[in-house]
């Protein structure tokens, strides 16, 4: 089958516009990667960015250059920092992150690492954006902007 | 201070409070030295009592510094920038019950997976969930944006869980931590069906846990914990958004999520958290007139308070003379450890198993440790 020809007035309908909360500053696009499991960034592999937490939803997938949309963070207080330091090094951490319930050691972490969160998503995110979407982040703006796959 | 601020912001806090007191989970890895590498160069130095986590004892590991000097060298260079700044080098992960004791109605600022919900459900200090990262920049500012859990109303339960399994050691009040903090992952449970208070060590396991597979930062056990008479006072008089029952089953089901081995184990590494006074005693008796095998390397981390109180009432040589390796001030989470990596370990703690520096692993109460490595 051949590919459908997209106009430039399809692409824009096809986008959806959704307000939001910022958490921490900045934007920055990228392919969706939803997980309904919280995430702990010291259990991915920093040289890979691919989540080697036994049992996980996203075992085996790489976080690196993605938008995540997850729940919540989760573990100890020192490990979120630590991973996603070890992920920026390695130059595969994520672009942006998107929850649906704020957890202060995360929260913290992203603001020093300079990556986009946001929160309050006026529709449901694990409703609204699939893996694979493309999805733009503004926090600034309160805005995330979704292009169906 | 602009960490604080963006976290206030988005916490929408009103305002800035001081605190009394703060409590750093120094990883000694790249996140923890990065900012306080930037503070240290900064000239910051801590306003308030700042106590750290373990890191390692460099003394007493130095044989294994050379082959892993890549980590060695970070998490090194992590404890002379906290140093300069002017923590107080507790290098211990239960600084709550001797170095920096928090008390009842203060605000502070703990991180630590054990100590944030221990501070403020068994003591009802006032605490967010901090990272190394919050917690060290309150530390240096005497200050703490004014959110979640230093507001009274933010304290009451969101979620019942009954309690239907026997709880007793304090391996099972892992289980129970491991358990309700991925099924819940967030809120504040009220645990009722726990009618026997629990001791000190078992309190440690459960908050530990509930912060490994969940971002858990307080619980209330209805006429036990001090900040619930009964039920409906832990709930503040709402309904539960979530009930959740534990019986054996569950509790056996998350053990073996764990488990990665089978036939005999090589190594024991115990206390993680550190052992307290309790434990240590525990662990004395378990192994009196006993030795570890030959083939196996058996280790117990404590905090050098912690020793210094074993070694009056005789325990450190107790241990010792059973063949055990008595480590402070180092965490599991170590260089040090990466020499014992392929070897089959066993620990009481799932969180060792969790973060775990050996290969397979197996997962048992304190007891069964001992029995599997000793003659």
């Amino acid at each position: 089958m051949l590919p459908q020809p997209w106009s430039e007035d399809a692409t824009k309908l096809s986008e959806i516009r959704i307000r939001c909360h910022k958490l921490a500053k900045g934007h920055a696009e990228g392919q969706a990667l939803v997980s309904k499991d919280p995430i702990c960034f010291y259990l991915v592999e920093p040289k890979t960015g691919v989540v080697r937490e036994g049992g996980h939803q996203l075992e085996g997938k790489s976080v690196s250059g993605k938008v995540l949309v997850f729940p919540t963070g989760k573990a100890s207080s020192a490990v979120q920092m630590d991973g996603l330091v070890k992920l920026l090094i390695n130059k595969n951490a994520p672009n942006a992150m998107i929850v649906t319930d704020v957890d202060p050691v995360l929260l913290g972490s992203a603001v020093l690492t300079k990556i986009p969160l946001v929160d309050r998503l006026e529709t449901n995110p694990f409703e609204a954006i699939n893996s694979g979407d493309l999805v733009k982040v503004d926090a600034d703006r309160g805005l995330v902007i979704v292009t169906k796959n | 201070m602009e960490l604080l601020v963006a976290i206030g912001e988005a916490f929408d806090a009103q305002r800035m409070i001081p605190i009394e007191r703060s409590h750093v989970a120094s990883s000694g890895q790249e996140g923890d030295l990065y900012f306080v590498e930037i503070l240290a160069q900064g000239g910051a130095s801590c306003k308030v009592i700042t106590t750290t986590n373990p890191i390692a004892d460099f003394d007493f590991f130095q044989q294994y510094i050379a082959a892993e000097q890549d980590e060695a060298s970070v998490a090194w260079k992590t404890k002379n920038y906290y140093e300069r700044i002017g923590a107080v080098m507790s290098l211990s992960c239960i600084p709550y019950l001797a170095e920096n004791i928090p008390e009842y109605g203060e605000h502070v600022a703990f991180s630590e997976s054990s100590a944030t919900p221990y501070v403020n459900s068994v003591i009802g200090a006032l605490t967010n969930r901090e990272s190394i990262q919050t917690a060290l920049a309150a530390g240096v500012l005497g200050e703490t944006p004014e959110y979640g859990l230093h507001l009274k109303e933010n304290r009451k339960g969101t979620t019942l869980v009954k309690v239907e399994a026997n709880l007793n050691d304090g391996f099972a009040y892992s289980l129970l931590g491991q358990y309700v903090g991925k099924k819940i992952a967030s809120g504040i449970p009220v645990f009722t069906g726990i009618t026997k208070r629990p001791r000190i060590d078992q309190y440690i396991s459960l908050c530990a846990m509930l912060n490994v597979t969940g971002a858990i930062p307080m619980f209330h056990i209805p006429g036990i914990t001090v900040e619930a008479r009964s039920e409906e006072d832990a709930f503040s008089g709402d309904e539960p958004r979530e009930r959740i029952t534990v019986t054996d089953l569950e509790l056996g089901q998350t053990r073996d999520e764990l488990q990665t081995a089978a036939g005999p184990v090589s190594v024991v590494i115990v206390g993680c958290p550190h052992y307290n006074l309790d434990q240590m005693a525990d662990l004395a008796k378990l192994v009196k007139g006993k030795k570890v095998r030959e083939d196996v390397s058996f280790w117990v981390n404590t905090s050098a308070t912690t020793k210094l109180m074993a070694d009056r009432a005789g325990h450190t040589r107790t241990i010792q003379e059973s063949g055990i390796r008595l480590v402070v001030d180092t965490c599991i989470d170590m260089f040090c450890w990466n020499h014992l990596r392929d070897r089959t370990g066993m620990t009481d703690s799932p969180k060792c198993a969790y973060y775990r520096r050996f290969g397979p692993v197996k997962v048992g109460a304190m007891a069964e440790c001992v029995a599997a490595a000793m003659e």
